[in-house]
């Protein structure tokens, strides 16, 4: 080899990395530039525009049998409520864990475990899409969200149903929202059973919402109040979900 | 359109050897453009988002507690790819690799082939979702033209005597030769062409948008029969894998053909419609 060769690699292989650094610097100069981002994010309306004349409102999640569900169901997102009020819940069996449901109603109210437990529930065997890609099937069973609804008289003006939680993931409460079409569709339920048991804490116990057309982080955990509202403009940072608000995950979560 | 020189039903005269003609329509160029970045960027995004969970399963259901057929992952020395049970080294690529501070970083694929660079699932997916939409409605949009245009009939439809194993095989020979059609010959696309850019377009690309839609719970519910026709979700998400990485090769493939076809004729005429007929290197009988 002569000497000669070595230093020209050196240099295009310096030339080559250089170019690769300026390159990749010039992608992320577009790739994350915020107008374009803006731009581009537009698309979550268009995917929920078209799944909304596309797929029939009332058309059911896939079921699932005893004999499909995950022998472990990945926990993730909040797995506890670092309060001592949430500490003296799970002491208490949840027997005093309120419910109330609130915003644009006719009928204020709160509920109790026992009452909510006494209507008429529906049981389900689902997945469970989480938006990082992966998916666990397990069994629920909660009250209709549509009950609730009913019971607290809904005004005309509602759009939307937000679900406050008792959890916080990084300093930040959580909560999520959805469209009235996903907050009256059947499968929609505030869980109270998995598995055949009580909701696990490490599941958003007492209540966490199933919403079974829509990604993982729309199952909003540990929900301890429910609003009925005509815009979440003026809610938390107003994207209408912790991380809708948070990073920007597409508010219809239903892709 | 202005290519009816090539088709058109009145005979043109035989094209010369060496003459400039209009080769690729306006719709199939810009088709093309819009394919290779919409592809590019969806590659990119969609590497990112395998990175939130570099682990493929077949089935409905697979979370980190079930088994998986592959997995890409590392710790602090070292990464590694899993295959079934066998395992390969990929220190510095895959699993383990530096960013651009030198820093060492364990997800799966290297920030110079992902959007963004950084690790962001929320940024991947806004790019990813959308050039879906870009793709979608941009192969919608040419299937019809096509059909209508008669670029499928003219073009890519397969003729009965192309099908033959002997021809076939003689396309094969001649493509490992590296010697191209030349003169008129090199107008048509060529059997061995043809397969594969029926294979992109009617299989890969609707295969691409087919498991990508499998995976949305929203269409699962409207459309149940797509998921469990690639055998649920988690299988969908392992073929939409597999179907990008054959789309990758095609890409390969494309490229090495251009390089040897001659790339700036070649790259002339999918820009600007103008292709110079490659003349004869020498007289062979077929």
């Amino acid at each position: 080899m002569s000497g000669l060769i070595l230093p020209r690699r050196r240099f295009l292989g310096g030339l080559a990395v250089g170019t690769g650094a300026l390159a990749l610097g010039g992608c992320d100069a577009i790739t994350e530039n915020e107008s374009v981002l803006n731009t581009i994010r537009k698309a979550d309306r268009l995917t929920y525009g078209a799944q909304r004349i596309l797929v029939d409102r009332q058309a059911l999640a896939q079921e699932f049998t005893m004999a499909d569900l995950s022998p472990t169901f990945r926990a993730n997102g909040s797995t506890m409520v670092d309060t001592p009020a949430y500490q003296q819940h799970i002491a208490e069996r949840f027997a005093n864990w309120q419910l109330r449901v609130d915003g644009l109603v006719a009928k204020p109210q709160s509920f109790s475990m026992a009452q909510l437990m006494a209507m008429p529930s529906r049981e389900q065997i689902t997945r469970h899409d989480c938006v990082e890609g992966w998916s666990a099937i397990g069994q629920w069973r909660g009250t209709p969200l549509a009950l609730i609804l009913k019971a607290a008289g809904l005004s005309n003006r509602t759009r939307y149903i937000v679900f406050h939680c008792a959890d916080t993931l990084d300093g930040r409460r959580y909560y999520e929202s959805v469209d009235l079409v996903d907050a009256f569709h059947p499968q929609t339920i505030l869980a109270w059973s998995m598995n055949g048991a009580m909701l696990p804490v490490a599941h958003g116990a007492p209540l966490r919402l199933r919403v079974e057309r829509l990604l993982g982080y729309k199952h909003a955990k540990y929900v301890e109040r429910i609003e009925a509202v005509t815009s979440f403009a003026n809610i938390h940072q107003g994207k209408g979900g912790f991380w809708e608000d948070g990073s920007d995950y597409e508010w219809y979560g239903g892709i | 359109m202005s290519d009816s020189e090539i088709h058109g039903d009145i005979a043109p005269p035989p094209p010369r050897a060496d003459q400039l003609v209009k080769r690729h329509r306006l719709s199939t160029r810009a088709w093309h453009w819009t394919n290779a970045l919409s592809l590019l960027i969806l590659f990119m995004s969609g590497l990112m988002i395998f990175n939130a969970y570099p682990r493929l399963h077949w089935g409905d259901r697979g979370s980190i507690h079930d088994a998986a057929w592959l997995e890409i992952g590392g710790d602090a020395s070292r990464g590694y790819l899993k295959i079934g049970t066998s395992e390969i080294d990929t220190t510095g690529v895959l699993g383990h690799w530096r960013n651009a501070e030198g820093e060492v970083r364990n997800r799966a694929f290297p920030h110079y082939v992902t959007i963004p660079s950084r690790f962001s699932l929320p940024v991947a997916r806004n790019w990813h979702l959308a050039f879906a939409w870009v793709l979608s409605l941009a192969l919608t949009f040419y299937m019809l033209r096509s059909l209508f245009n008669g670029h499928i009939r003219y073009d890519l439809h397969v003729r009965r005597d192309e099908w033959s194993p002997k021809h076939i095989w003689h396309d094969i020979k001649e493509h490992a030769r590296l010697r191209f059609p030349t003169g008129e010959a090199a107008l048509r696309y060529n059997i061995l062409q043809k397969l594969s850019y029926i294979g992109v377009i009617f299989i890969l690309v609707p295969l691409m948008i087919g498991t990508g839609l499998a995976m949305s719970p929203g269409m699962n519910a409207g459309l149940p029969w797509l998921v469990d026709l690639f055998g649920g979700r988690q299988s969908a998400r392992s073929i939409h894998f597999l179907a990008a990485f054959a789309l990758l090769g095609f890409f390969f493939v494309h490229m090495a053909m251009v390089l040897l076809a001659g790339p700036y004729n070649e790259v002339r005429s999918i820009i600007t419609g103008w292709y110079r007929i490659p003349q004869a290197k020498e007289e062979t009988a077929s």
